[in-house]
């Protein structure tokens, strides 16, 4: 809804605008700057310009301008954004909002970020999924360290086209010199961190200058109005047609027997009937025999589009796999070099699995290694073990599978993931992929002749691993000790890892932080694996307090193998024992994060087996265990 | 199409599509919130488009408050006759029972019982887990700042202050039992947007939305249509007919008409253009205390 549009239009005049409308474009953009900025005024100028105020907001507009507008009475922009569902009063923080308005030539979505304390977090959510970023600089402040913060998150999200928008000249005299020294400034630093396509435009939010039209005050000013500039820039989707062809799969459509069709939107690229494509990991070929949509068949398909393809032969593909241009496939790999934003209370620790989101395709990733996190205010690197909420870092992570991708910069839909709690469901962090480490198909398992189950038979068992988890003093030990004397005298083939005597050894470098705990589990489930490998009955007795570990472990063992043995003593039971007075150590504060009391236990939610020493004395608990794998068909050759 | 460029339609369609067959490959037991209104038929147009040529895969379920124009429930009926259409009508009963009326209970009770509590027991009694709403962002404050994928706890209450933030067009649609998900194909599009699509892709709507003489009163400000016998009338209060059309459709007390000579999909977009009040503004909800949008989705409103 322009300013072009008169109220006296007439049934030829509607035509021909939604002639007009069917053309446009759509532009999605961010902006990025603090109330101090004139970020609010601005955003609320460019919708009261796009005449997207109706009356009755219009009216509100200028009674709370009068009530608590700081404008003197003067139409105070900034309530249209701040102030429209009440926000401040109620106390809601808005962490992303999005706001619509159209011109003539095209639609707008602006993510709008109100920054607080969360702002980094919020940016980078908000900038995801813009095509440019408007940067504001207060005129008489110039570049200052939130300015640099603010480029770098824009950089880091491969935004490609910036605005620094230098408001509030009104309050400089509309000074050609000041401009210039700003945008000189600001030129140097985007350079350094490679931020290229700055456009630089003068203007006032709160008196409309540069806005929506060219202002008389700045005659030295050559350039279009923001609105202008925006109105012009080409947008990204263009550009990822020119990239080779890639297509995520989202869902089979098999209506009947003889159709099967691949759904997804085009990442990348565009596909015509006839190209030859590979599925991606499996690297199987094919060309496309149909483009189909529900308004018929198409003869190509580009970035962007939601289309289902028909291929000529029945390969295997499901959801998650890649469809490529079979001249360019995309790489596929295990371990990458990436970017993590960190988005949760709950730390980031390396070694732990979480979802990785990529496309559509979920896999399990941990990190293997934090490289360096980087401080968004001076961009030093620093060193970390860990990552807290809003830091940012540059990480190895490895995956459980392989997977296809590009590098984020050239295909963002490729190379742009989530991460997410595998217990809790939340999504915790963003990150973005550089590049491989090792290509997964230059990794070669060498293969053994002698197999883990011709091992196994060698010993006449099925090997297993007993996980015995529990609180400090529950009796883990003692129970795994039983079962192990039980098992050995029945003629298997057994070995205990026991927590204390690990950390003696194998584990003498890890503490007792959250980080070095998920390591220590980390390396107990690999041995044990190991140990499972050579055909051993495994127990052991750790007492491993994070589902995730607890997971992860399960994870590496086949199929059966892995029985998780809560042994559930309640805290004021092993207290009151305190067999090795590490309880009366921890409650006098001698000992750090000690399970129970300051750190936290997360009990099995679906536990093999639970033994609950109230009512089990040891050697009852170890019957009940042997009977529970003789049931399960362990103990059998 | 032209080589190698989108329109703002074909961005937000596409957008639409992938969101809806994310839901379709990740969740076990989806369905569609129906509405009979404008929102309604365009989102189920795109389903269609999403899933061609298998059929939906999920059911339509309509809250019904028995509150709604008559034209809405001949257009339900239409849809649920045609092939693949698999429609279920909730009333909550309990409600019905108590005679739960938006005249003699007040605007907000009768949507809470019958819209808010009949929505959340159809849901449970399927045991849906996502249901796909018609809302769009540009409607009211509340919504602007909803995620696409919005999560509700258990009991199915939604926590603003707590949403998973959403990055890109990667959509987390894990949940433990219990839990469930809210999810807007619609989010990006605006009203005129919408009217554009109708027009383009020959959408059918409830003719509501267009201008016809129909018997009103008017009522604080608001044209109420005398759709049945059911409304009662105040001592002197005679229905006049007006020629009116509706913006927005939802239970016949609670939706103000506004006076209109637009009878096509076209004109309608014309007035539009000159049109300076908000679209909401004709629904009575909610008016009845101010941020009510946001109180109600916390309490489980759509």
């Amino acid at each position: 809804m322009s300013a072009a549009v008169s109220t006296a239009m007439n049934d030829a005049d509607i035509e021909a605008y939604l002639e007009r409308q069917r053309h446009k474009s759509l532009l999605r953009f961010i902006t990025c700057g603090s109330v101090d900025d004139g970020k609010s005024t601005l955003i609320g100028r460019l919708l009261y310009d796009s005449k997207l105020i109706f009356d009755d907001q219009l009216a509100a507009l200028e009674r709370d301008s009068k009530k608590v507008g700081t404008q003197g009475g003067e139409l105070d922009f900034a309530l249209l954004v701040d102030g429209l569902a009440a926000e401040r009063e109620q106390g809601i923080t808005i962490d992303v909002a999005y706001r619509f308005f159209a011109t003539e030539r095209r639609k707008f979505i602006v993510a709008d970020t109100p920054g607080h304390e969360q702002y980094t977090r919020n940016m980078v959510t908000g900038a995801s999924t813009a095509d440019l970023a408007v940067i504001l600089i207060d005129a008489r402040k110039g570049v200052l360290t939130q300015t640099r913060r603010h480029s770098f998150l824009v950089r880091l999200m491969g935004i490609r086209h910036a605005v620094l928008a230098v408001n509030k000249m009104d309050l400089v005299g509309y000074s050609e010199d000041r401009f210039a020294q700003i945008v000189g400034d600001y030129r140097a630093f985007a350079d350094s961190i490679g931020l290229g396509d700055v456009f630089a435009i003068p203007l006032s939010g709160l008196k409309g200058d540069n806005v929506s039209a060219v202002s008389a005050q700045m005659p030295w000013y050559r350039g279009p109005s923001l609105i202008e500039h925006l109105e012009t820039v080409p947008i990204d989707e263009t550009r990822l047609v020119q990239k080779p062809f890639r297509l995520p799969v989202q869902w089979v459509n098999r209506p009947n027997l003889d159709f099967r069709g691949f759904a997804g939107q085009v990442a990348s690229g565009m596909v015509r009937a006839g190209d030859a494509v590979r599925v991606l990991p499996s690297g199987k070929t094919s060309t496309v025999a149909r483009i189909v949509t529900a308004d018929g068949d198409q003869t190509e398909a580009i970035a962007g589009q939601s289309v289902t393809l028909t291929f000529a032969d029945e390969i295997d593909c499901s959801r998650g796999d890649v469809i490529a241009a079979a001249a360019s496939p995309a790489e596929v790999a295990d371990q990458f070099e990436t970017t993590i934003v960190w988005m949760a209370e709950d730390k980031l620790i390396p070694g732990r699995p979480y979802w990785l989101k990529l496309g559509t395709r979920t896999v399990s990733a941990t990190v293997t290694d934090i490289k360096y996190r980087i401080n968004i205010n001076s961009l030093e690197h620093l060193a970390a073990r860990e990552l807290d909420l809003n830091e940012i870092a540059v990480c190895n992570i490895a995956l459980d599978a392989p997977m296809a991708f590009d590098p984020y910069d050239e295909i963002p839909a490729l190379g742009g993931f989530i991460l997410i709690d595998r217990i809790r469901n939340t999504t915790v962090g963003a990150g973005m992929l550089h590049f491989a480490l090792r290509r997964a198909h230059n990794i070669h398992w060498q293969s053994l002749d002698v197999t883990r189950e011709s091992r196994a038979q060698a010993k006449g068992q099925k090997p297993a691993v007993l996980w015995f988890t529990g609180l400090s003093g529950a009796g883990k030990s003692t129970i795994a000790n039983l079962v192990e004397k039980r098992l050995l005298a029945d003629g298997k083939h057994t070995y205990l890892l026991d927590g204390d005597n690990v950390r003696h050894g194998l584990n003498r470098d890890l503490g007792f932080t959250e980080a070095d705990r998920v390591e220590n589990i980390r390396r107990v489930g690999e041995v044990a694996k190991l140990m499972a490998d050579a055909g051993l009955i495994v127990l052991v007795s750790f007492i491993s307090p994070f589902r995730a570990e607890r997971d992860m472990a399960r994870a590496l063992m086949a199929e059966g193998e892995f029985f998780e043995i809560h042994v559930a003593t309640p805290l004021a039971v092993a207290e009151a024992r305190d067999v090795k007075g590490l309880y009366a150590k921890a409650r006098a504060g001698q000992l750090k994060n000690f399970t129970g009391i300051d750190s936290p236990y997360e009990a099995p939610l679906a536990p093999e087996i639970v033994i609950d020493t109230a009512l089990l004395r040891p050697e009852e608990a170890a019957d009940r265990i042997v009977a529970a794998l003789k049931t399960a068909g362990r103990l059998n050759a | 199409m032209p080589h190698s460029s989108l329109t703002h339609l074909d961005r937000l369609e596409a957008e639409s599509i992938h969101i809806m067959r994310e839901v379709v490959a990740e969740c076990d037991r989806p369905v569609m919130l129906y509405s009979i209104g404008k929102d309604s038929a365009v989102m189920l147009h795109l389903a269609r488009k999403a899933f061609h040529p298998a059929a939906l895969p999920f059911p339509l379920l309509h809250v019904d408050t028995t509150w709604k124009f008559r034209a809405m429930y001949e257009m339900r009926d239409q849809v649920a006759r045609q092939a693949g259409i698999k429609l279920i009508v909730h009333v909550n009963e309990e409600g019905l029972k108590a005679g739960v009326n938006p005249f003699s209970h007040g605007s907000a009770v009768h949507t809470d019982v019958m819209k808010t509590q009949g929505l959340k027991q159809a849901l449970d009694r399927h045991g849906f887990d996502v249901a796909f709403g018609g809302a769009r962002r540009d409607e009211e404050a509340s919504r602007a700042k909803e995620r696409i994928f919005s999560f509700r706890a258990a009991g199915h209450r939604w926590d603003p202050k707590n949403q998973r933030p959403e990055l890109w067009n990667l959509y987390n649609a894990r949940k433990a039992k219990g839990e469930t998900i809210r999810v807007f194909p619609l989010s990006n599009w605006t009203e005129l947007d919408i009217w554009q699509y109708i027009l383009t892709e020959n959408i059918p709507i409830v003719p509501l939305y267009f201008a016809a003489p129909r018997p009103v009163v008017e009522r604080d400000g608001a044209l109420i249509m005398v759709d049945d016998g059911r409304m009662p009338l105040a001592p002197g209060e005679t229905p006049t007919l007006r020629t009116v059309r509706f913006r927005t459709l939802g239970c016949y007390p609670l939706t103000g008409a506004v006076e209109s000579e637009a009878t096509s999909v076209a004109q309608i977009v014309g007035e539009m253009l000159r049109t300076t009040t908000s679209e909401r503004q004709g629904r009575v909800i909610d008016r009845d205390q101010s941020a009510s949008m946001e109180k109600k989705k916390q309490e489980g409103y759509f």
